[in-house]
């Protein structure tokens, strides 16, 4: 099943002064439970392609769906929603609210999801446990590691039950040991419940465990590789 | 709407020193106004019933003309009153007076004088006039109350017997020798200099008078109600050649240098508003500044901005009902204490008040008006301040916000 369906997207930064063409024509799609990196040099266009996916910038062309659903004339507020229902954000970093403990963190989708709170708990829970981090549960983020803020941040992201995951650079700003745990738990996630990542990095080390590796040069597709 | 309590009230002690500053001027401002505005109306209060008690009353029934010229011929006949039913449950008391002017000499000293007929008894409540002796007999029969000033200048003492010169009812000659029984002392100078107070039949004869009033003075439980009472009091009065005056018609200047008074107040409150209103804007300001990455993540994340605006506008009402609570908390035992124990003022202030016919006192007043306008005040700048804040988040972009 796709869940992410791009076609002829571009987009134009300052189209009235110095037109940057930072995304150009890019079709796409991707399937559900792949586990995705979109790579290239820095300025390439990741984190723009990135946040047209996710519906947190606008596209200037072509179209977006996420899970055959249309979001390019989606009004901000059903944009927001929409968010919130089906995909899952981690951050570079930063990616908690500070005044909330981890277990929190994680609640706060689901609470503006209306869950009820049997099944908030359990599910918090049940990910804190498999993010490794049940005992760090009731620190707030200034207490925990980056490693750790980074696994709350996954499951904080998973929490909704999204469509899938977008990350950019989530290991950007963790060491090797630290980068390594996080992606065994992403891949694990992958494996285990089909759960889609895509993913932004520079770091070879990551690029070697994703399963299909999307290049970037100058907002263009330059590869895409199945592995 | 747990979260977003648990969300506001942690992120307010986020910076505690800020929200201590903030929430202090908030406090200090309220505080300030309270006691401000306390003894303002206290003040008033203490003005209003001063005045009414020793002149006017409340509510002051006079034959038509009276006002306009206060002549003893604009005098009227007491037994109109009497067959009259003036009884309201708002009616604290009511007191006939008969006033005039005459030459007072003792020895070689002559001085004019102000001349009040009372009942002595019924005076004794309603000016307390009984409180301003210093010397001698309330309640002697026959004699006259003299204010200590004006038996200074007439070197006249308890016992001695005064000489009363003037002009009586329809101009006959009036003039009489009373013994002085008593020596009132007031706070107003002008009493104090020129008062006697004779019982009232004793006036009615020494002016050919019998049974003449000048006015009949009424005290209200509520100096405001006068408005209300007018329409009772005309339908009793409606057949009568008698006029019904409130307080407020009576002492115009005072009704005026109150209003005067009470408005220059506001305007020191609102120029300290403005000062503590930049300081909570200044704050509202930082809370969003210095958040935006993270209010763009929420966004991201899913958080509509309608929340992240009830969010925020949570965190606002916390901070402000903290200053507010705060204030209030300070003022109010303040304003208890010096409600139940006026300030007393001494030296030249005192001098200064007793030059202006009142008591050198500054009472404070209890109600409950002044901390409901206080709060409600700075309740309407922080909602009027708070736009800011709201706006701000209704533009936010997540974009840029997560590029912060
Ligand atoms: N708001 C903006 N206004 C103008 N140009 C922009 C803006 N954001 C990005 N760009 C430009 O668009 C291009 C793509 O930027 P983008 O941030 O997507 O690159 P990236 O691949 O994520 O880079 P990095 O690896 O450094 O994060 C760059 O040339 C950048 O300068
Ligand atoms: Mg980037």
């Amino acid at each position: 099943m796709k869940v992410i369906e791009l076609k002829s997207l571009s987009k134009i930064y300052n189209p009235d002064t110095i037109p940057v063409r930072a995304i150009n024509d890019v079709s796409l799609s991707v399937e559900e439970g792949e586990f995705t990196a979109i790579v290239g040099p820095s300025g390439c266009g990741k984190t723009t392609l990135l946040n047209m996916i996710g519906g947190l910038d606008a596209r200037s062309e072509g179209s977006v769906e996420v899970g055959g659903v249309s979001i390019q004339d989606m009004s901000e507020s059903q944009l927001t929603t929409f968010r919130m229902q089906h995909i899952g954000f981690v951050f570079q970093a930063y990616n908690l609210i500070p005044v909330l403990t981890a277990k929190e963190n994680i609640e706060f989708i689901m609470v503006l999801q209306n869950m009820d709170a049997k099944t908030m708990q359990e599910r918090s829970d049940d990910l804190l446990d498999r993010m490794g981090i049940k005992d760090q549960r009731d620190r707030r983020p200034s207490e925990l590691s980056g490693g750790q803020q980074q696994r709350v941040a996954v499951a904080r992201a998973l929490a909704s039950r999204p469509k899938f995951v977008l990350a950019d650079e989530p290991t950007a700003n963790l060491d090797s040991g630290s980068t390594e745990a996080l992606l065994d738990i992403m891949a694990k996630l992958n494996e285990e419940e089909n759960i889609t990542f895509i993913f932004s990095t520079h770091d070879q080390r990551v690029i070697d465990r994703a399963k299909r590796v999307i290049t970037l040069e100058d907002g263009v597709i330059v590869s895409d590789e199945h592995r | 709407m747990i979260l977003y309590i648990k969300l506001a009230w942690r992120n307010v002690w986020r910076s505690k020193k800020r929200t201590w500053i903030t929430a202090s001027s908030i406090a200090f401002s309220v505080f300030f106004a309270c006691l401000m505005q306390s003894s303002q109306l206290g003040s008033y209060d203490n003005m209003i019933d001063n005045s009414a008690r020793f002149f006017t009353g409340h509510l002051g029934i006079h034959q038509v003309d009276f006002w306009e010229d206060q002549i003893i011929d604009n005098s009227f006949d007491q037994q109109e009153l009497i067959q009259l039913d003036l009884s309201n449950s708002d009616i604290l008391i009511g007191v006939p007076r008969l006033s005039s002017f005459a030459l007072a000499s003792y020895g070689d000293k002559t001085k004019g004088a102000a001349l009040f007929g009372v009942s002595l008894p019924l005076e004794a409540e309603f000016s307390y006039l009984k409180r301003k002796l210093i010397e001698g007999d309330y309640n002697n029969k026959g004699g006259v109350l003299m204010a200590e000033g004006l038996a200074a200048n007439l070197n006249l003492r308890v016992g001695d017997t005064l000489v009363l010169m003037g002009q009586g009812y329809h101009g006959v000659n009036a003039a009489g020798k009373y013994p002085v029984s008593g020596i009132l002392k007031f706070p107003i100078p002008t009493l104090n200099q020129g008062a006697i107070y004779l019982p009232l039949e004793t006036l009615q004869e020494f002016l050919s008078a019998p049974n003449m009033i000048s006015s009949y003075s009424i005290l209200l439980k509520d100096s405001q109600d006068t408005e209300l009472m007018r329409s009772h009091m005309e339908t009793i009065l409606k057949d009568k050649e008698l006029g019904l005056m409130t307080w407020q018609e009576m002492l115009p200047d005072l009704v005026s240098s109150i209003e005067l008074d009470y408005y220059g107040g506001w305007v020191i409150l609102i120029i300290l508003y403005v000062v503590i209103g930049f300081g909570i804007f200044g704050t509202f300001l930082m809370m969003i500044k210095e958040r935006t990455y993270e209010l763009g993540i929420l966004n991201a994340i899913g958080m509509n901005k309608y929340r992240i605006q009830a969010m925020v506008a949570i965190e606002i009402f916390l901070l402000i009902f903290l200053g507010v609570l705060m204030g209030l908390l300070m003022a109010t035992p303040i304003i208890l204490y010096f409600w139940s124990n006026p300030i007393l003022l001494s030296g030249d202030a005192a001098l200064a008040m007793e030059k202006f016919g009142y008591e050198p006192i500054i009472p404070f007043a209890l109600n409950f008006k002044i901390f409901y306008n206080q709060g409600i005040s700075i309740f309407v700048i922080a909602l009027f301040l708070a736009i800011y804040p709201m706006l701000a988040i209704k533009q936010l972009k997540i974009i840029k916000a997560l590029n912060e």
